[in-house]
């Protein structure tokens, strides 16, 4: 059923009909409309679940892990600070294990206090063993957070789907609302590999001395590595009940392009006008988005822009010190790889700055007229050219 | 003679890695035959955390679910959520943490919890400071001990935070003290937390010990029924946040320095010191006894 959804409201709907049974979350800013959704259905009995209303996000994490120990399907949501206080407890819930999945809104971390996009809040977790998932539009969030419990349930990793504050969470968009048999079909009852039983007892998540702690790590990248083929059965199994699937990366006009723009998030919807016009124009410009971040899909990135001829990275985030994460990811991703393309590295749109059609133009511009990178990050459409000291 | 039904009863296996004359591993033994088999654990950081056993072995005969630090009160949250959603009710979920985890950094998870009045046994075993990380201050070490952290003439100045009226002032259903040195009184908080499902329950047990008090291991339990007998430690209960019951009143109490005497890390403490403790005990058993007085449980036996 075609419908008109907020992006927050359609994880909600999405989170909904995954029937899930614990959820646990804390207010944060641009997050909230999320959980205050799923609290009305759960008020109404639209939903036959439990919301734990904690005190800090940090809880959130906490009881959702115990929940998910209990063998239920869990949720939670937040952005920026929050998930940044999570930051031990999502170590602690991918070495558990626990295939729990979380919306995660994109926002600046503080200070200066800033509510809005920027997503080095969330590719500051990719160490954490969690799986990640950035999307475009509402459609995307929607089926990504249905997509992201059959993935998690079937790797046992959890999986974090990430939104662009605002320009996704609180835009309205016609979204295709599934129905909840159609759901069900796609999504069946959780059957949990581990969970605490009294008449089976063990510890969970014990002390594990230097003779088994490595094994347990390398057991989790085995199935982080596993996770991109276990994410292609999830869109096989999705598409023939939904008929949509999107991929763990999409190349756009990519075949005969000079220049390939690396995009994420809604601003994969911006670059995808921008190919349209420039093509128009005659200019040989292509995009791959990227949804997979962790695991990074190594292959298919090789496979894509291996060969390609200019990649230029726009990474909305940055890691001081570095450069922009989507970059330094691509370059260790193609730096085996023969005759590699350079690499170019471009920061725009920090802290909701807009990144506009003309934004992605100069970008464009910048990359076919140079023909190696002159700097790691190239930050665009800064207002001062001068740093203050 | 052995009492082999009490054996059998026996929540923990042998072979635990406490330390000898662990005051901890005590507690723990009479909460689970008060208890029984349909109980979970949840364990954040604490001594426990090690005494439970390290993987694939576990001392406990229940199942255990072991937490961060700072969550016991918020994962033993979600696992009672995850159990009721699934339609056991039966099973009791019991978070069992240190002073650290429950006093300091678990303090926030745990008022939040016990603020919506999760249906869960929160316990405290009480051994007064971080032992497991080498007997560093908590904020339950009371005033005059000497730990790693508070060594020397430094040794801590202030007094322990009173972590059951804090938890009473929640006004939970029940809130209450025991002790190794009782375990009659000990089991039968236990069976009554238990009984009272619904909401949350609260149980400080105070643990001795041995390796970060200084006292030999033998000395165990006779050092934690010096602290009952000194009204150092009162065992009473409250129930609703307001419904006062003592349970023993150790009348005459012997002094405080009796029960400090016999540990290593009072031991620098001089004449002036002891007055000005006892002082402080004398004043804290007042104030319980006003309360009591005032608000004290017609009904108790």
């Amino acid at each position: 059923m075609k419908t008109v959804l907020e992006g927050s409201h359609a994880v909600s709907e999405a989170v909904r009909m995954a029937r899930i049974q614990v959820m646990s979350a804390y207010p944060i800013t641009p997050q909230t409309h999320i959980v205050e959704a799923l609290s009305e259905y759960v008020a109404e009995g639209r939903m036959d679940a439990r919301f734990i209303c904690v005190e800090s996000e940090h809880s959130a994490m906490a009881a959702v892990i115990g929940a998910a120990s209990g063998g239920v399907r869990t949720f939670t949501a937040t952005s920026s600070h929050g998930l940044a206080l999570m930051h031990e407890l999502l170590h602690w819930s991918s070495a558990a294990r626990l295939p729990i999945v979380m919306a995660e809104v994109n926002r600046a971390l503080g200070p200066g206090w800033n509510i809005w996009m920027d997503q080095t809040d969330s590719l500051a977790q990719r160490d954490t063993g969690w799986i990640q998932l950035y999307v475009e539009d509402a459609q995307e969030a929607l089926d990504t957070t249905l997509q992201g419990f059959h993935l998690a349930e079937s790797i046992n990793l959890p999986v974090m789907v990430v939104l662009d504050a605002f320009f996704l969470s609180h835009t309205y968009e016609p979204v295709d609302l599934p129905e909840q048999a159609d759901v069900d079909r796609f999504l069946p009852a959780l059957k949990p590999r581990i969970r605490l039983d009294t008449r089976t007892p063990f510890a969970m998540s014990q002390m594990a001395p230097p003779g088994v702690y490595m094994e347990m790590r390398r057991d989790i990248q085995s199935a982080m590595e596993r996770a991109p083929d276990h994410f292609a059965r999830t869109e096989v199994a999705f598409e023939k009940v939904f008929g949509r699937r999107y991929g763990a990366v999409e190349a756009v006009a990519c075949e005969d392009a000079e220049v390939i723009l690396v995009m994420t998030g809604t601003a994969a919807s911006t670059c995808r006008q921008v190919v349209e016009d420039l093509r128009s124009e005659g200019e040989k410009i292509g995009m791959l988005k990227l949804k997979m971040f962790r695991p990074f899909p190594v292959n298919a990135i090789r496979k894509l822009l291996g060969d390609a001829r200019k990649v230029a990275v726009v990474d909305r985030n940055f890691s001081f010190g570095a450069s922009g994460i989507f970059a330094q990811e691509i370059r260790a991703a193609l730096c085996n790889h023969p005759n590699h393309p350079p690499v170019f590295g471009y920061i725009a749109g920090l802290g909701g700055r807009d990144i506009t059609p003309d934004t992605l133009k100069e970008i464009y511009r910048m990359t076919r007229d140079t023909d190696h990178p002159q700097a790691e990050s190239v930050w665009v459409g800064l207002t001062t050219e001068k740093e203050s000291r | 003679m052995t009492d082999h039904s009490l054996l059998q009863e026996e929540g923990m296996y042998s072979g635990h890695v406490g330390c000898p004359g662990c005051g901890a591993t005590v507690a723990m033994k009479f909460a689970l035959r008060a208890l029984g088999e349909k109980t979970m654990l949840v364990i954040p950081a604490c001594c426990w955390a090690i005494v439970a056993g390290a993987h694939p072995q576990t001392s406990l005969k229940v199942p255990v679910l072991h937490t961060a630090f700072e969550t016991a009160g918020a994962a033993a949250s979600g696992l009672r959520a995850a159990l009721d959603m699934q339609g056991d009710t039966d099973t009791t979920v019991v978070a069992w943490a240190g002073d650290g985890g429950t006093f300091d950094i678990g303090f926030q998870a745990l008022s939040g919890a016990v603020e919506r009045n999760e249906d869960f046994i929160y316990v405290c075993y009480d051994n007064e400071a971080y032992m497991n990380t080498g007997v560093q201050r908590s904020s339950s070490t009371p005033f005059g001990a000497r730990t790693t952290t508070t060594p020397g003439r430094g040794w801590k100045q202030t007094r322990k935070k009173n972590i059951v009226e804090a938890l009473a002032a929640h006004r939970i259903p029940y809130a209450a003290t025991a002790s190794i040195a009782y375990p009659d009184d000990l089991m039968r908080k236990f069976r009554k937390a238990a009984a009272l499902k619904g909401g949350s329950r609260f149980i400080h047990v105070y643990a001795t010990c041995p390796t970060g008090w200084r006292v030999p291991s033998e000395m165990c339990i006779k050092t934690a029924r010096l602290a009952v007998q000194t009204r150092l430690f009162p065992l009473y209960e409250v129930e609703d946040g307001h419904r006062y019951t003592l349970n023993l009143d150790p009348d005459p109490p012997k002094p405080v320095r009796d029960y400090m005497a016999v540990q290593g890390r009072f031991k620098h403490l001089t004449d002036a010191d002891y007055e000005q403790i006892q002082e402080m005990v004398d004043e804290d058993w007042g104030l319980l006894k006003r309360k009591i007085g005032a608000f004290g449980n017609p009904d108790a036996a």
